[in-house]
């Protein structure tokens, strides 16, 4: 971690100016548990990614077909609805 | 002495378990941390049977004193609990419930105000409502809580003051810290609060009154003043009640605690948790030939200043240690009233103002053991900030 | 005379347990005429997050209120936590560290960096094993009172009847009465 600033060098207000600076904070500490993708069975139906509270589902072409691709490991806080939303079985939570 | 039952307990259940013993006939509550605890564990009370308390949940803090404030225009003895903001969005209220001059108690877990936001203990949330005519109490450590809540009420029952009374506990530090409390036994606490003696304050359809009217300039001022008379009548009838009490726990109360000012040479002015981790330092410093002292305040409201600056004037240097940023005002707010006190009695003793640990920011026994050595070598800074990065 | 206080630090995440194992330990130690303190410390305040309880002991009143910087005693009841929080951050020279995990000491202490007195306990195993859920704080604390008594194990199986019973019933007490007497037991350092 970045050492602390002092009160001369943060922004007025408490205010973050950096835009989307959140992606510098790395919650996937937070997880006891996190979700492994089987990637064959996923069908690309994308309610894990409609569900995931973090957009921590990452998708894109696998044989020209629309999937889940992976997980953003980094941030995924183990919360396990796109586990408990999958109908398909191509997560679990390890 | 009455016997006592030693419980762990946070300040927060310590509160709670005072209001259990009370027995109040209604408790309005709305969450809030670091209070939350207080009306939860109460809640746990009502549903289990344990008291005869009305129970009201109410949509937010500004109703929950209305609540508070009707329950007791119509006769009852009611009891709260809120923090910062909640403390902030009832603030309307509570200055009526002190004008309306209606006796409650009501169980503060200090927290910084926003913005920004943050949960933790500091003192800005009390400190807004000082000036609105509660009498202020605080506790250093659960033990305390325990013990003014108790005494609050029958202080702000008594005939010649009936003003509300706010007793505060730092938040989290105090609120969430389990310690070793003592509690009564139910009966000696029914005892010392007996039962709310009903005088107009009271639904009664044979005699009639009217609550909470339009006072314009011909009147306004008279009923402030009669308010701020009895603030200063409580000077008189607090340590009354607290030498009652006293005769139950065996313990010295008082305007202030002084820890080993005799001989001091200088010392800190601070209130709360913070006192308790200052009287460490001071016994350290002692250790090494240092004439340190303290001196912790338990009310500021009514302002004791008399108790205050006698006990200032024994040393040439002080630190006052405030835990809220009055914005733009020369020191904090505990220092402003002190200096301004010692200044009307000749005082000499040389004051400084130390701004403190706002929004839970830690204050160590390093930091204490600063600002002393500041004190003893003279250091001239008027407004000093400790534990901030500049 | 400066007092002497007896400081320890929890590390666990949120919903494991270790505010409840701090508040146990003091409460014990309480109920053996000792002076305690027992509170936590968040992070972000939810199920999972990393976070830190504390507990101070001593034969005296207590009297200070600021944070415990330098403990004698660290509990780690997630070995999770091991590179993602410095465990053993401020401790004092003689200070010791506790960790819930399968691993011997050595290979912990490895891990660590950490040359210092080490225990490990599987607490997570015997939790499973004993009361069929991974809850590890009560193991641990057994295993704590067998390299530190603080207190009497017994005044700590004492506390857990006390307050288990009237919350989870007399059939969870027994199990947990078993974690804390294996980790007693079969802790290793």
């Amino acid at each position: 971690m970045s050492p602390l600033k002092t009160a001369r060098e943060i922004p007025i207000g408490g205010m973050i100016v950096e835009p989307g600076n959140s992606l510098n904070y790395h919650t996937g500490s937070w997880a006891s548990k996190q979700p492994r993708l089987d990637i064959a069975k996923c069908t690309g139906c994308a309610f894990c990614m409609n569900y995931c509270p973090d957009d921590c589902i990452k998708s894109g072409q696998v044989d020209g077909q629309f999937r889940a691709t992976g997980i953003k490991y980094e941030y995924c806080k183990g919360c396990g609805v796109c586990v408990a939303v999958c109908k398909f079985d191509a997560l679990k939570m390890e | 002495m009455s016997d006592t039952t030693k419980k762990a307990f946070t300040g927060a259940d310590a509160a709670s378990w005072a209001m259990k013993q009370i027995n109040p006939d209604v408790v309005a509550a709305y969450p809030m941390t670091p209070q939350t605890a207080i009306v939860q564990n109460f809640a746990r009370y009502v549903a289990d049977g344990l008291v005869d308390t009305e129970y009201v949940t109410a949509e937010s803090e500004h109703s929950v004193m209305s609540a508070t404030i009707g329950a007791v225009a119509a006769g009852g003895r009611a009891m709260t609990a809120t923090s910062s903001a909640g403390l902030a969005l009832m603030a309307e209220m509570v200055g009526v419930a002190s004008g309306l001059r209606l006796p409650m108690v009501m169980a503060v877990a200090n927290r910084a105000l926003s913005a920004p936001i943050n949960i933790h203990g500091d003192h800005s949330d009390v400190y807004l409502v000082k000036d609105l005519g509660w009498i202020q109490v605080f506790s250093e450590d659960p033990q305390e809580v325990y013990e003014n809540m108790i005494m609050a009420v029958r202080i702000s029952e008594h005939p010649d003051i009936q003003l509300p009374v706010e007793v505060n506990q730092d938040g989290f530090i105090t609120s969430h810290a389990v310690e070793r409390v003592d509690v009564l036994e139910d009966a000696t606490v029914q005892e010392f609060v007996g039962q709310k003696k009903l005088d107009k304050y009271l639904l009664d359809l044979e005699h009639p009154v009217t609550i909470g009217p339009l006072e314009l300039q011909d009147y306004y001022f008279e009923t402030q003043k009669q308010r701020n008379d009895a603030m200063f009548k409580a000077m008189e009838v607090i340590p009354q009640i607290e030498a009652e009490f006293s005769k139950i726990t065996g313990k010295i109360y008082g305007w202030l605690e002084e820890y080993r000012m005799d001989d001091a040479e200088v010392a800190i002015v601070v209130m709360s948790s913070t006192a308790g981790t200052a009287k460490g330092v001071v016994d350290a410093m002692r250790e090494q030939g240092k004439k340190v002292g303290l001196i912790k305040p338990r009310y500021i409201r009514p302002f004791p200043a008399d108790a205050l600056v006698a006990s200032l004037k024994k040393v040439k240097r002080a630190a006052v240690m405030d835990r809220a940023i009055s914005f733009g005002a020369e020191g904090g707010a505990l220092f402003n009233e002190l200096s301004s006190a010692m200044y009307q009695r000749d005082g000499q003793t040389h004051m400084q103002s130390i701004l403190f640990g706002l929004g839970g920011r830690d204050i160590t026994p390093a930091d204490i053991e600063g600002i002393f050595q500041g004190l003893l070598d003279g250091d001239e800074q008027l407004i000093k900030y400790v534990g901030v990065r500049e | 005379m400066t007092q002497k206080i007896f400081e320890v630090r929890f590390h666990g995440r949120g919903g494991q347990g270790a505010k409840t194992a701090s508040q146990f330990l003091a409460e014990a130690a309480l109920d053996e005429g000792k002076y305690i303190q027992a509170f936590p410390e968040y992070g972000p305040e939810r199920t999972g997050a990393p976070m830190r309880a504390f507990v101070r002991i001593s034969d005296e009143p207590i009297r200070i209120h600021s944070g415990v910087e330098h403990p004698d005693l660290v509990l780690v009841i997630d070995p999770s936590l091991i590179g993602i929080v410095d465990v053993t951050e401020g401790l004092t020279d003689a200070g010791i560290v506790m960790v819930n995990s399968p691993k011997s000491p050595q290979e912990i202490g490895a891990q660590l960096k950490f040359t210092g007195k080490l225990y490990t306990i599987d607490a997570t195993t015997i939790a499973l094993q004993e009361l069929g859920k991974n809850i590890p704080n009560t193991c641990v604390l057994g295993a704590l009172l067998k390299v530190l008594p603080i207190v009497k194990i017994d005044a700590m199986k004492k506390q857990m009847e006390h307050k288990f019973g009237k919350k989870f019933g007399e059939a969870m007490v027994q199990k947990n009465l078993k974690a804390i007497q294996r980790g007693f037991d079969e802790v290793k350092g």
